[in-house]
């Protein structure tokens, strides 16, 4: 079989607006700064992008959820269109990768503007609230869905739907909360060498084991933190690769599988996610496996999901990941899987996926500063998503 | 049965509860409460049940459906004891739990358990279903099972 349609497209820029905390800075002015710098990082001038993607596209919902909508950016840049996306549907926060990269390898397009950008943290200056509730009254609309079926009951908040899952995990296999904290223990100390992460503080596992409970068995330091900021990639046809000024980054595989059912309770084993089905896709286009990754960056919205994406690529046998993660060392930088060496979103701040896709390619380039890996990486995966939601990539250095 | 809501409230108060949407589809589930029934479509061709109610049979694509009363009695398949206030209405911490009814084992629903401690709840633990109505919607409700002549508060 010729080489699969991924190993066709190659990652030519990569670049992020400021981040933080409450910059209280419009979410265009984020993302125009990101989009302009990632154009730049890819030796392109903006009359060559002719892609544009985006995850969710403009909605409603939470407050600082969505940044803005193709059509804005595309207006603000006056780009000249060949192929455009958006949507809150599909393979998680990578859906628009993972479209752009079928689009590039199709022809639809040759260079992909692909943005995310949120501004929570501006948004929540009033305190973190769950889905459109802050003690009730009138004019909150009835919901439809599977929201129509959790929100009645009070399960306002992700933390809860993910909390079912951690909870039939600890049930079924060993999962301890000292084994649990080690993600986050080890997104801190990879933090405090990233300058643009968010808590930088040292965190012990007393800190963590003293922390109050959200939604047992999660507490605060098993949610990530809210964050402003834009992530911004061009993805290229690989002949651009010639010209291109950067480490030449090439897409190996992808997944977006979703097998099982689309919900946060109605999956048949909830010690299972999409997670594990977009990570079989995954394998199924690549002749790497598990062993190859040098680095991995895997959605930490809750630490819980870093676990579960642990063990449905198969970095460890299913109900083994509280003994792989167990202490701390196999995941940290010098470890045997270097894991969400930037902070991850749990200390650098929600990018919803984008900021761990970033890390990839920065570790993959030997960009990364003083949290580089030291190992010379080559082959990096970066995977977002939880419960129903999962995309995944598997990225090579050329 | 109960009726009036009265649980999950602060001072007395029933909380405020984002209501569900009710189609056509789903209305038997969301009303069947005021005649004391937990109603799910149940296929007449292949005699499975589905939830959510959906216009076909999710097994064999069959049109021919009937609501059917369930017998309310479930285990706990998975929970979380929510603690962060997200809506101060509601009495915390509260019991969010993932129900598994007993006619079928894929047949599951989110609801909350009162009647017991939070901290009593246990997955695989026996509960029965009551009901609540807010507005329009009689919401299912789950405590712990009481066999043979339980009180009912």
């Amino acid at each position: 079989m010729s080489e699969r349609a991924e190993q066709t497209v190659v990652v030519s820029g990569a670049a992020q607006s400021q981040i933080g905390r409450r910059l209280m800075r419009g979410e265009l002015e984020l993302t125009l700064e990101a989009c302009l710098a990632a154009i730049d990082d890819a030796g392109l001038s903006r009359d060559e992008i002719d892609g544009l993607a985006s995850y969710p596209g403009k909605m409603g919902g939470p407050a600082g959820f969505s940044g803005p909508g193709t059509p804005t950016v595309q207006d603000s840049l006056r780009l000249q269109l060949n192929w455009h996306r958006a949507g809150p549907e599909g393979a998680a926060q990578y859906a628009p990768i993972i479209d752009a990269v079928a689009a590039v390898a199709a022809g639809y397009a040759r260079h992909v503007l692909v943005y995310r950008t949120v501004t929570e943290a501006s948004a929540q200056k009033g305190g973190r609230s769950g889905i459109g509730l802050d003690g009730g009254g009138g004019g909150v609309p009835r919901m439809d869905g599977e929201l129509g079926q959790m929100l009645p009951f009070g399960a306002f908040s992700a933390s809860n739907w993910v909390a079912w899952h951690c909870q039939r995990y600890m049930h079924e296999y060993r999962l301890s909360r000292e084994q649990l904290a080690q993600i986050s223990l080890n997104a801190r100390r990879n933090a405090a060498l990233n300058d643009q992460a968010i808590y930088r503080d040292a965190l012990t596992l007393e800190d963590y084991l003293s922390a109050r409970m959200i939604s047992t068995p999660l507490c605060l330091l098993d949610c990530d933190v809210p964050a402003d900021g834009a992530t911004a990639f061009v993805i290229s046809a690989a002949d651009y690769a010639s010209e291109m000024k950067q480490p030449v980054i090439r897409f190996e595989a992808v997944g977006s599988a979703l097998h099982d059912r689309p919900s946060w309770f109605q999956r048949g084993d909830l010690t299972s996610m999409a997670a594990t089905d977009a990570a079989r896709h995954l394998w199924s286009r690549t002749s790497l496996k598990p062993q190859d990754v040098d680095v991995a960056q895997l959605y930490d919205g809750f630490s819980w999901l870093t676990v579960m994406w642990l063990e449905a690529l198969g970095f460890c046998e299913k109900g083994g990941a509280g003994a792989f993660i167990e202490g701390g060392e196999k995941i940290a930088r010098d470890g045997v899987l270097p894991l969400n060496t930037g902070g991850g979103q749990l200390s650098g701040g929600r990018l919803h996926g984008f900021g761990l896709l970033y890390e990839a390619v920065l570790q993959l380039r030997g960009q990364a500063g003083k949290r580089q890996v030291g190992s010379d990486p080559r082959v990096a995966i970066a995977a977002a998503g939880g419960g129903p939601l999962a995309g995944a990539v598997l990225l090579a250095r050329q | 049965m109960s009726a009036e809501p009265k649980h999950g409230g602060v001072n007395g108060q029933a909380p405020f509860r984002v209501l569900p949407k009710i189609s056509d589809d789903d209305r038997p589930f969301w009303t069947g409460g005021e005649r004391g029934q937990l109603l799910l479509p149940r296929c007449k061709n292949c005699n499975r049940w589905h939830s959510p109610p959906a216009p076909l049979c999710p097994h064999c694509l069959s049109k021919a459906l009937a609501f059917v009363p369930l017998s309310g009695r479930g285990k706990v398949y998975s929970f979380t004891i929510n603690v962060q206030a997200w809506n101060p209405t509601f009495e915390h911490p509260y019991v969010i739990a993932v129900i598994e009814l007993e006619e079928q084992s894929d047949l599951r629903l989110v609801s909350n358990i009162y009647g017991c401690s939070p901290e009593s709840v246990e997955i695989g633990m026996p509960v029965s279903v009551f009901f609540e109505a807010f507005e329009d919607v009689w919401l299912p409700l789950f405590r712990p099972l009481v066999e043979e002549g339980g009180s009912d508060e």
